[in-house]
């Protein structure tokens, strides 16, 4: 089975704080895959880490074939990153903003257009500068400015967070009609339900490792919604 | 000079045992200690010939004993930078701690010397001008110069990612080399129109036998002291970063023991 | 070269869009202008004879302001992040950046030799010179300051150590761009060329090294 994700014990430190403590994840092409874990357990340093925006200082980490110890720029443009920043130029519209990364991925104009009407971005919305937008409409357009560029790996930070419902079904919608089409998807939430419908498979990421044994494809079970909140780690999440 | 080890009582914690062998517990070593002597007896030796023994000079009377000082000081500080510059490139080149402390090493001593010679210089001005400052070239050149370099300090200063502060320091430290002979240049013409006496336009080109020997013997106790230094410096700097480390291990250790926690805590919230 | 282009493209119209450097940094670069001559007595001919050292000072300054805001852009939102994963090639985004830099402050200049004109009274004797002297200078200044415009917006506080960092490096651009406008304005005699062939010195320089430095700037810094 070709593999899009393999972590061996792959460390990460934000300055000297281990925010991956020694992380095995294995993650099969095609495959949509849930991260879950309370706040500060590492997923998105683990994110960051496929981008190739994170460093990883001891391990093994390749993605999409490519060794991130030694060549982690490399991987860069084949990834499609959405975290808790939306990538936008504030003073730029939304069709400026769009266009500027899809051309910038070397995709067409036309392919930012068709991701905007994908995500239902109202066309009135278009040449409104995107500071004036919604926070969930902002959303929108940075997740039409990732889909624009085709990525191979999709790398989700709590891609529903703060968009209604019908943003969510059209976000769960393009995760799967990725997946059928060979792109792999990594995904962190919080929204349970919405998301273990979505996923092939479900990874606890706790304590900067992954606790889920690398291939066990079963899903676990949903943790009992009673359990006690867990103490918040140091924020990476933030 | 000796300076103290900064991993002394630092509590390494039981385990983490993994002090690399090249951090030594002092900064003192055999050469270290030659290289000390050596300096402080060529120092003593360069005020006694600089001050005393050597005859004054019949142009420019007893200031030339501030050359003696002054071109070892400005020498080295141009020989401290080139340092820098190539300890940068190495540094983005093989990306390893030590180029990073070795290059920021040599520029502190850089910007130390450079400070000295504008201080003697101020000095020579005060006695042969009777100014301490006047825009005199080579001086002006020293402090735009030195400017550059303070900011590559204050870069040093502001806490950050090891490799981001190494990366944008280096960057910096190759951006202010090549400046050096540029503004030079544009120092020199643009005073060169307005000819003055200046601290090196007249030194003598045929010092005599004392005078040129005091001259070279300045020359080489001033690199000998900046050798001296940078080991020392460096290896301050060097113990600095390992005792930052001695936690990283622990705090890994640490950080894999929250998954004890029961992990049905997980994804609540 | 064509990414180069989309970002210098994209700078230009988010200039465009949100009016920084026509809607502050001019005003303020005019307004010291005035303080000038307020601070130097213009009747007793002081302004006159500095004129082309206080032009230089003032692009200096509003450098600093422009590329600072160059770079705050890039820096909000997480930009940064993703220019690293858009695929343009470090080498083109520094140079679309030094190209809208540039664009910018040729502007400025050109509004700020119009107020000099009028309220120091001076007049421009040999144009081309200017202009080459204008042009090849302000190359320089946005080929060091876009170096340092993305170092410093890596850094916390970085804004105000931009000027720190920024004005000592080009210390070489205001000595040979005041001294050629002094022999474009006919203050001094001697040829004006040396001091282009400085400035250009400068510029190819800078330009040189950014465009090898702007990649481990972008990706490890």
């Amino acid at each position: 089975m070709e593999l899009a994700v393999h972590l061996r014990d792959a460390v990460a430190l934000l300055g000297r704080f281990p925010a991956l403590a020694g992380a095995d994840l294995d993650v099969a092409r095609g495959e949509v895959v849930l991260l879950r874990g309370p706040n500060g357990a590492g997923k998105t340093t683990l994110l960051r880490v496929c981008a190739g925006l994170a460093a990883v200082s001891s391990g093994v980490a390749e993605v999409l074939g490519v060794d991130l110890v030694r060549h982690r720029s490399a991987i860069r443009r084949r990834v499609g990153l959405l975290g808790h920043a939306t990538y936008l130029y504030d003073d730029l519209t939304v069709t400026e903003n769009v266009d500027f990364w899809a051309r910038a991925a070397g995709a067409e104009v036309a392919d930012g257009r068709r991701a905007l009407d994908r995500l239902e971005v109202a066309s009135r919305l278009h040449d409104l500068p995107v500071h004036t937008l919604s926070a969930g409409q902002r959303r929108r357009v940075s997740f039409a400015a990732m889909v624009a560029r085709r990525p191979e790996l999709w790398l989700l930070d709590e891609p529903h967070a703060g968009l209604d419902a019908s943003g969510r079904d059209i976000i769960d919608g393009l995760v799967r009609e990725a997946a059928s089409v060979g792109a792999t998807v990594l995904f962190a939430s919080h929204e349970l339900d919405r998301a273990d419908d979505v996923a092939d498979r479900t990874v606890e990421v706790v304590g900067g490792t992954v606790v889920t044994a690398p291939q066990d494809a079963p899903p676990l079970d949903a943790p009992s919604p009673l359990a006690a909140p867990p103490s918040e780690g140091v924020a990476s999440d933030a | 000079m000796t300076v103290d080890n900064p991993t002394t009582g630092a509590g390494r914690p039981p385990g983490a045992a993994s002090e690399p062998p090249t951090g030594p517990p002092t900064t003192g070593s055999t050469a270290t200690r030659v290289l000390g002597v050596i300096t402080l007896v060529g120092i003593a030796a360069l005020v006694l010939l600089g001050v005393f023994l050597t005859p004054a000079d019949a142009e420019l009377g007893d200031t030339i004993r501030i050359l003696y000082m002054h071109v070892p000081t400005v020498s080295t500080a141009y020989l401290a930078f080139v340092i820098t510059a190539i300890a940068s490139v190495m540094y983005l080149w093989k990306r390893t701690e030590f180029w990073d402390l070795f290059a920021a090493s040599s520029a502190e001593l850089g910007v130390l010397f450079f400070a000295l010679t504008i201080l003697n210089g101020m000095l020579w001005g005060k006695i042969t001008w009777g100014v301490f400052w006047r825009w005199e070239p080579r001086l002006t050149t020293t402090a735009v110069l030195m400017l550059t370099y303070v900011g590559y300090l204050a870069v040093r200063q502001i806490p950050n990612d090891t490799r981001t502060r190494g990366t944008i320091s280096a960057v910096i430290g190759i951006m202010a080399v090549v400046n050096i002979p540029i503004t030079h240049k544009a120092v020199d013409w643009w005073r060169g129109l307005h000819q003055e006496k200046t601290i090196f336009g007249t030194v003598d080109p045929d010092m005599k036998g004392l005078q040129l020997f005091t001259a070279y013997l300045g020359l080489t106790v001033f690199l000998v002291l900046f050798a001296w230094l940078l080991i020392h410096r460096f290896r301050v700097a060097w113990l600095a970063e390992r005792a930052a480390d001695v936690g990283v291990d622990a705090a890994i250790a640490e950080r894999r023991a929250e998954r004890a926690v029961p992990s049905s805590a997980g994804g609540a919230s | 070269m064509r990414d180069a282009v989309l970002v210098m493209t994209k700078d230009l119209r988010l200039e465009w869009r949100s009016k920084v450097g026509i809607g502050q940094v001019l005003p303020f670069s005019l307004l010291v202008v005035l303080l000038f001559a307020f601070a130097l007595d213009p009747e007793r001919g002081v302004l006159d004879r500095v004129t082309s050292g206080l032009f230089w000072v003032v692009v200096l300054f509003s450098s600093v302001l422009m590329i600072e805001r160059a770079f705050s852009v890039e820096a909000a939102d997480g930009i940064f992040d993703a220019l690293r994963l858009s695929g343009l090639a470090p080498a083109a985004i520094y140079a679309g950046k030094v190209a809208a830099l540039a664009v910018q402050l040729l502007a400025v200049e050109a509004v700020l030799a119009v107020a000099v004109a009028v309220f120091y009274d001076t007049t421009f004797r040999t144009p081309v010179l200017t202009v080459g002297v204008a042009l090849v200078a302000t190359v320089g200044i946005a080929a060091a300051g876009a170096v340092y415009g993305a170092l410093a917006a890596r850094l916390r506080s970085g804004t105000t150590l931009l000027p720190l960092l920024l004005l000592p490096l080009l210390a070489p651009v205001l000595i040979g761009a005041t001294r050629g406008f002094e022999v474009a304005l006919g203050r001094e005699a001697g040829p004006g060329w040396p001091w282009v062939a400085l400035l250009g010195i400068f510029a190819v320089v800078y330009l040189t090294l950014g465009a090898l430095l702007f990649r481990p700037l972008l990706e490890d810094a």
